[in-house]
């Protein structure tokens, strides 16, 4: 299994394709780093024209809160929407890119069971999806807090703030990109289970977009009806539940107190949703794929 | 000798479409096999049974004895095969693809090894290219390097020679010939190529429809004292009542539009142009055609075949 695992990574990593989905993260992260030096103020007054008239917000305040950690944040508040679309790439050509090669037929003659066979092709999606991942904290997080240095991350969540000392912030993001890994990891199934019915990837990558993307439009309705008949199911709900990481509780005071999370077994649940789906869609794709005939 | 593929009674139904239909065949240790029939007649859907790509409605099949499906992965190591197109990775190189469908058969083949069989399908000087700059009979020969890197003991190919150059068929059949005789390899072989089959086969099976229409060894099958004449005159229709009238009748096969068809043993002709001649017959041409050719083609003949025949 390793040896196929390592196969199938080879597989990836030749492909130019596959670094379209970090040549995109690293414009984007560059970009927006390039922006927030120059013109970082300007983005504040922005994001804080919706609290301003209920706190006061001084210029040394705007200059601590834009530290590394909160371009970062800025940054994955950006990218994790987009990055699915990144991870469909790669998930999407799993099965269906093979089949379009016509090197599926050849390599299911080998002496490799197709359950095995599909189990490395998710993991090798899964590998890839992480390896997106840590690129972006290396650059995003690791980056921004190089060029902009550190400081209290102050996070906005419609009229409240929510300030987390600087040694308390590390934590949260690797729980955050761990989350984020689970919810991409999930999209990375939803292609993977695409791909099993077409002989081409950009069907499946096309579907995959197009679900995440009327998904996520549901699950941003503001519709008390949809609040516990639709949204609860729809997986792009959850995905965004990373964000709880960086809402933090406080003490009767109004004081942050450290190490903190607001609901935590929300954020849980939704990991556990989330990881339903992931299971849901690699077993569906084994058993249709393991029932499937070979015509291409 | 001992048959190393024995297939009985195989159907496989694609809805309402029976692509083979209650097939049973075997194939002996060592030998060429022959797997012939026209487009459609259902050759690749069994290749694709024995390898496990399609599952059968019904029937079995045993390689090496075990049962396919019980024993899948066990015989698969000890099979290579190019089903249709040999479709590798193209952004891969020729040793980058061969290395890959080394370790996916589970044997450990060193880089030496590796080189050798690009020696031997006369790529060890593009070992490096990428697959997208090879042409078709290149890509088809490193096909057949990764069908026998794991030095399987039989080898299954399917159509083999489509696309090729005449060279690149020369060469496809001389190595087919060099694994058969110098390696003693068993090869299943698809074609609708009959004239390539009857170089090298040493049995064969034509199949129409799905179904076993002929199956038995090529020089048991195909006598070549038996030859079919097209006979073209310059009035086919009297022609054709005055053999009907005439101890030649015996002979007669059939007609088409342009010509009379003759189905006699070779020795036969002399006398028979004699005969025609003594029938004041005007001969425009009288032409000896490949019997096995009409073999088939009678053996699997279709309204459309006969078309485009006409």
């Amino acid at each position: 299994m390793l040896k196929l695992l390592r196969i199938e990574l080879f597989k990836i990593f030749k492909r130019p394709r596959t670094y379209i989905a970090f040549g995109a993260i690293a414009a984007i992260v560059l970009l927006f780093q390039i922006g927030m030096k120059f013109d970082g103020k300007s983005y504040l007054d922005l994001i804080l024209s919706d609290v301003k008239d209920t706190f006061e917000v001084s210029d040394d305040f705007k200059n601590r809160l834009l530290n590394g950690y909160f371009i970062c944040f800025a940054i994955l508040n950006i990218l994790l929407i987009q990055m699915p679309l990144l991870v469909a790439l790669v998930a999407g050509d799993a099965i269906a890119g093979e089949a379009n090669m016509g090197t599926l037929r050849l390599s299911l003659t080998r002496p490799v069971s197709r359950t095995e066979y599909m189990l490395v092709k998710f993991m090798a999606s899964v590998i890839y999806t992480i390896m997106l991942l840590l690129f972006l904290a290396v650059f995003a997080l690791f980056g921004s807090m190089l060029i902009f240095g550190t400081n209290t991350l102050v996070v906005f969540r419609s009229t409240e703030i929510h300030m987390m000392n600087s040694f308390d912030v590390m934590w949260r993001y690797v729980a955050a990109f761990g989350y984020a890994a689970v919810a991409l990891t999930t999209v990375s199934a939803l292609a993977f289970l695409l791909s099993v019915f077409a002989e081409n990837s950009i069907g499946p990558i096309i579907a995959t977009m197009s679900i995440v993307i009327v998904f996520t439009i549901l699950s941003e309705f503001n519709i008390p009806l949809y609040d516990k008949t639709i949204k609860p199911y729809l997986f792009t709900t959850h995905m965004v539940a990373w964000k709880g990481f960086f809402y933090v509780q406080s003490d009767a005071e109004n004081k942050t107190i450290d190490g903190t999370v607001q609901n935590l077994p929300a954020i849980m649940r939704s990991m556990g949703i989330l990881i339903g789906y992931i299971i849901a869609f690699t077993g569906s794709a084994i058993w249709i794929f393991k029932r499937k005939d070979i015509l291409t | 000798m001992n048959a190393v593929i024995r297939v009985k009674h195989l159907t496989k139904n694609f809805k309402d479409v029976k692509a083979v239909n209650d097939l049973s065949f075997s194939v002996e240790e060592g030998q060429v096999y022959g797997f012939l029939g026209q487009n459609g007649a259902g050759k690749s859907t069994t290749i694709r049974m024995l390898l496990t790509l399609i599952r059968p409605s019904s029937g079995d099949i045993e390689i090496f004895g075990l049962n396919l499906m019980k024993h899948r992965k066990e015989i698969l190591r000890q099979i290579g095969a190019i089903i249709e197109r040999p479709d590798l990775y193209k952004y891969l190189t020729a040793l980058e693809n061969l290395r890959i469908f080394a370790a996916m058969s589970g044997v450990k083949v060193s880089e030496q090894k590796l080189k050798e069989q690009l020696e031997m399908v006369g790529l060890a000087d593009r070992a490096h290219s990428k697959v997208k700059t090879y042409s078709q009979g290149m890509k088809q020969r490193l096909g057949i390097a990764t069908a026998l890197v794991h030095d399987p003991k039989l080898i299954i190919l399917d159509e083999p020679t489509n696309g090729l150059d005449p060279q690149g068929i020369a060469d496809i059949r001389n190595l087919i010939l060099q694994l058969s005789k110098e390696m003693n390899k068993t090869l299943l072989i698809s074609s609708h190529l009959l004239s390539e089959m009857e170089l090298i086969a040493d049995s064969m099976i034509i199949i129409d429809k799905g179904q076993k229409v002929v199956e038995g060894k090529v020089n048991a099958l195909f006598d070549p004292a038996e030859t079919i004449v097209e006979l073209k005159t310059t009035d086919d229709s009297a022609c054709y009542e005055k053999i009907q009238q005439s101890p030649l009748k015996k002979i007669l096969n059939g007609k088409r539009n342009d010509c009379l068809l003759l189905k006699l043993h070779r020795y036969e002709i002399p006398g028979v142009i004699k005969e025609l001649i003594k029938m004041d017959v005007n001969i425009l041409s009288f032409y000896s055609k490949h019997s096995l050719e009409d073999y088939f083609l009678s053996l699997t003949a279709h309204p459309h075949v006969e078309a485009f025949k006409n």
